[in-house]
């Protein structure tokens, strides 16, 4: 690869549903990375929700790509694993009943076929416990490697030429996901209705 | 012989049965199971899919100016126009209305989701139920170079064009095992167009991609972000500082300049690709008119798009709002969501509990109470279900009616209503459509009709979208820059308890949010989706929803390779869940059929 004059951009974007219990674990350890880290310039931080195949334009700009998400790789929940480049999969499905499940492979797989794939791409995933406790928290064997799986996303970072540094004491930025949403606030409630409600 | 249901079909399930399942490692998500006589027609069709568990439990006791936040997480295609929807619901409630700006940038917003949404459902998840990839590989690039300028002005039409991508298409085949087209049915008899045809719509599909993310742009500059734009209860988070140079987040003339060509920019593409692919494909496919279900029968449509803020009355509705029931085009009923004997949810075949499961309930009154069981005759066991009994509870969709009727929602219905109503902007291009293909009226009621009328409001509502692009500017320039009523924002100027309903036309369908507040918090909250309407299950009357009426009667080429299925159910544009994004190691194969 010749050398760049430029810093490569560097997407680092959080996929899942929040509303789906450890589905959540890519936007909110995203959140988090966000809350702790400054970041450099050439970094860009994204909750990309599940907003699927409409993440494409992301990616595409993108040089390299940081993704944190669930895995299924049939390991222990809550065990975290990187996979990197040509091990992450992509692909284009055609049988599949509705839009909605266009997965993060769908979006490689497009940016692949608009010819500009991330040219270093690394999957920071956590196996889940649970994905099917609607309004639920993260699992705590999910909640527990948030931790270690944003030292890995800044070990990875720093692999590429982007220091994170921890932020100071003090310096508080606005929260990514707003309007109650946020990790703290969306189980503060949610755990408080279910002890009432059962 | 069968069973006769109070809608009109037939149903008998005594041949072969096909099950067609998503294979994901969450829920069923979606499924369908159908059974085929001797000669392989489908003479009896089961849906069942997984929907959220009632939105209630989440927002309960939160802040209703947050509702809109949350219920944009309910799922990933259709983020604006929940939110919309929840806003409209909290406003209804509190009566609290929004400046005429904030109505049109709505407005825009809504459109632009339905533009964006009915061009990637076609190129990205339909257009392959139509178009065989693999057989582009043997088209004659000059060929199809040819074709595409008979049918459009497009300048990508050339011969070197094709040729280079058909290359890349090639690699993309010989990469893996097909690479990113792996899991089509390729080949199959139920495809029709020559390769050629073939060729121009796989060019147009990359090129819808490619497009699609300057639609998008629409909703960061309105709502200051994307994914997950802002809304706001009162109007729209949106300032607008028509002569701010560089002031951040705010609306200028220079973004409000590129919004501008951003339209038109999609009125060209829908113009010259989309609506000219929907024409050639419906020349192949024109004696291919399955798939109308309820569409000839009983449609509804809410209405949307306000031509004046706060007049949600039909007649300000630039989207037609009415319901049609048993196939009388001439009578259109008006719909009150308030009413509490016209739209009601019934879960004698879904996955939940009432006190009484005859009777059905008003969305404010709604309960979900999950109960899942499989009926006596289903096989297999409730982890792994071999195949349903449709005669028990059988789907998490519940079965929402309006008067009791089953209907249809979304692009087809709120068509079928326009035109019914003899509106010129509707009907006008239904009938050019059908003349040159040489159809008649039935001809609509049809897969190939509901992916018509998707393509025809694409285009429409691209016009639209000008029309309040231009009337939001001409409002700024005389002077008028209020985006938001705060008035009401302070919960302590709200009645202690008080309920209102919003409603939207989302680019699938009518969907409504019902609202009830006690004490400046959320009390009960129920959604109605576009996808609740048509992937009903069957309700204590018998009647079987939309997507199980267009399967019916339809003749399959290989039951082995369900295309006709999947071409007729992705035709509504479907939403579920959207938690099946899980990664796993492999491209897993999405649907699984089974034949037995």
């Amino acid at each position: 690869m010749a050398a760049r004059a430029e810093p490569p951009r560097i997407l680092v974007l959080g996929i899942g549903n929040i509303l789906w219990a450890d589905e959540g674990f890519g936007v909110r350890a995203v959140e988090l990375f966000h809350a702790r880290y400054r970041i450099p310039e050439n970094v860009q931080i994204l909750d990309g929700g599940t907003q699927g195949l409409y993440l494409v334009q992301f990616v595409q700009e993108a040089d390299d790509l940081l993704v944190f998400d669930a895995i299924d790789y049939g390991l222990e929940p809550g065990t975290l694993k990187i996979v990197r480049d040509d091990e992450v999969p992509k692909f284009t499905g055609s049988k599949k009943m509705s839009l909605h499940q266009t997965g993060f492979q769908e979006v490689l797989s497009a940016a692949d076929l608009l010819g500009s794939y991330p040219e270093r791409l690394a999957l920071v995933g956590c196996q889940p416990l649970d994905l099917e406790d609607w309004g639920g928290p993260l699992t705590q064997p999910v909640r527990d490697k948030l931790d270690r799986a944003l030292d890995m996303a800044v070990a990875i970072l720093a692999e590429w030429g982007a220091i994170c540094v921890p932020r100071a004491a003090g310096d508080n930025p606005p929260s990514l996901l707003g309007n109650d949403i946020d990790f703290s606030n969306y189980e503060r409630l949610q755990a408080a209705t279910r002890h009432q409600g059962g | 012989m069968g069973t006769q249901t109070p809608n009109g079909f037939n149903l008998d399930n005594s041949g072969t049965r096909i099950v067609v399942d998503p294979v994901t490692r969450i829920e069923g998500h979606m499924r369908v199971e159908v059974n085929v006589d001797s000669n392989n027609v489908i003479r009896n069709a089961v849906s069942t899919g997984t929907m959220w568990r009632g939105i209630e439990v989440i927002l309960r006791n939160r802040d209703p100016r947050d509702a809109w936040a949350f219920t944009e997480r309910i799922c990933g295609v259709c983020t604006g126009t929940h939110a919309l929807t929840s806003v409209r619901a909290v406003e209804d409630a509190l009566h609290i209305a929004i400046p005429e700006n904030a109505n049109s940038i709505r407005n825009l917003m809504q459109l632009a989701l339905q533009v964006h949404d009915h061009i990637v459902h076609f190129y990205h998840l339909h257009a392959l139920d139509w178009v065989d990839v693999v057989s582009a590989l043997s088209a004659d690039p000059k060929a199809t170079s040819t074709l595409a300028q008979s049918i459009s002005s497009w300048p990508l039409s050339s011969p070197g064009y094709f040729k280079d991508l058909q290359t890349r298409l090639k690699k993309f085949v010989d990469s893996g095992q097909l690479g990113p087209f792996k899991n089509g049915y390729w080949g199959s008899k139920a495809y029709r167009l020559p390769p050629e045809a073939n060729l121009m719509a796989v060019a147009h599909y990359l090129e819808a991609l490619d497009f699609q993310k300057d639609i998008v742009k629409i909703h960061t500059i309105f709502g200051g972000k994307n994914p997950h734009p802002n809304w706001l209860v009162g109007g729209v988070p949106c300032p607008i500082n028509v002569d701010g140079v560089g002031s951040v987040g705010a609306l200028n003339m220079e973004r409000l300049n590129y919004v501008t060509e951003i339209i038109d920019r999609l009125i060209e593409f829908n113009d010259l690709v989309y609506l000219p692919d929907i024409a050639a494909i419906g020349s192949f496919y024109k004696d291919w008119l399955y798939g109308g279900g309820l569409s000839g029968k009983s449609v509804l449509a809410y209405g949307d798009i306000p031509e004046n803020a706060n007049d949600y009355t039909p007649g300000n509705l630039s989207l037609p709002q009415g319901a049609i029931i048993n196939g009388n085009l001439s009578e259109i009923f008006p719909v009150d969501h308030r009413d509490p004997t016209e739209i009601q949810e019934f879960v004698s075949h879904s996955w939940y509990k009432y006190g009484d499961e005859s009777k059905g309930l008003h969305p404010w009154d709604g309960v979900t109470d999950p109960h899942y069981e499989l009926g006596p005759n289903a096989k297999g066991t409730k982890t792994n279900i071999v195949e349903l009994d449709e005669g028990g509870k059988y789907s998490w969709i519940k079965a929402p009616r309006w008067k009791g009727h089953a209907m249809e929602v979304g692009p087809l219905a709120r068509w079928v209503v326009g035109y019914a109503q003899n509106k010129a902007e509707f009907k006008d291009p239904v009938d050019k459509f059908l003349k040159d293909l040489g159809l008649p009226l039935p001809a609509l009621f049809s897969t190939l009709g509901r992916t018509a009328a998707r393509a025809l409001e694409s285009q429409w509502a691209g016009y639209k979208m000008r029309h309040f692009q231009q009337k939001l500017i001409a409002r700024i320039k005389a002077g008028d820059s209020s985006t938001a009523n705060t008035e009401k924002w302070d919960p302590k100027t709200w009645p202690s308890e008080v309920k209102g309903v919003g409603f939207t036309e989302a680019p699938r369908g009518a969907l409504a949010h019902w609202i009830k507040i006690k004490d400046g918090k959320i009390d009960n909250y129920q959604c109605v989706v576009p996808t609740t309407w048509n992937g009903s299950p069957r309700d204590p009357q018998g009647n079987i929803g939309a997507f199980e009426a267009s399967l019916m009667d339809t003749p399959m080429a290989d039951p082995n390779q369900p295309l006709e299925i999947l071409r007729t159910i992705h035709s509504f544009d479907p939403c579920l869940a959207c938690s099946t994004h899980v990664m796993g190691p492999d491209g897993q194969e999405m649907a699984k059929v089974q034949v037995r």
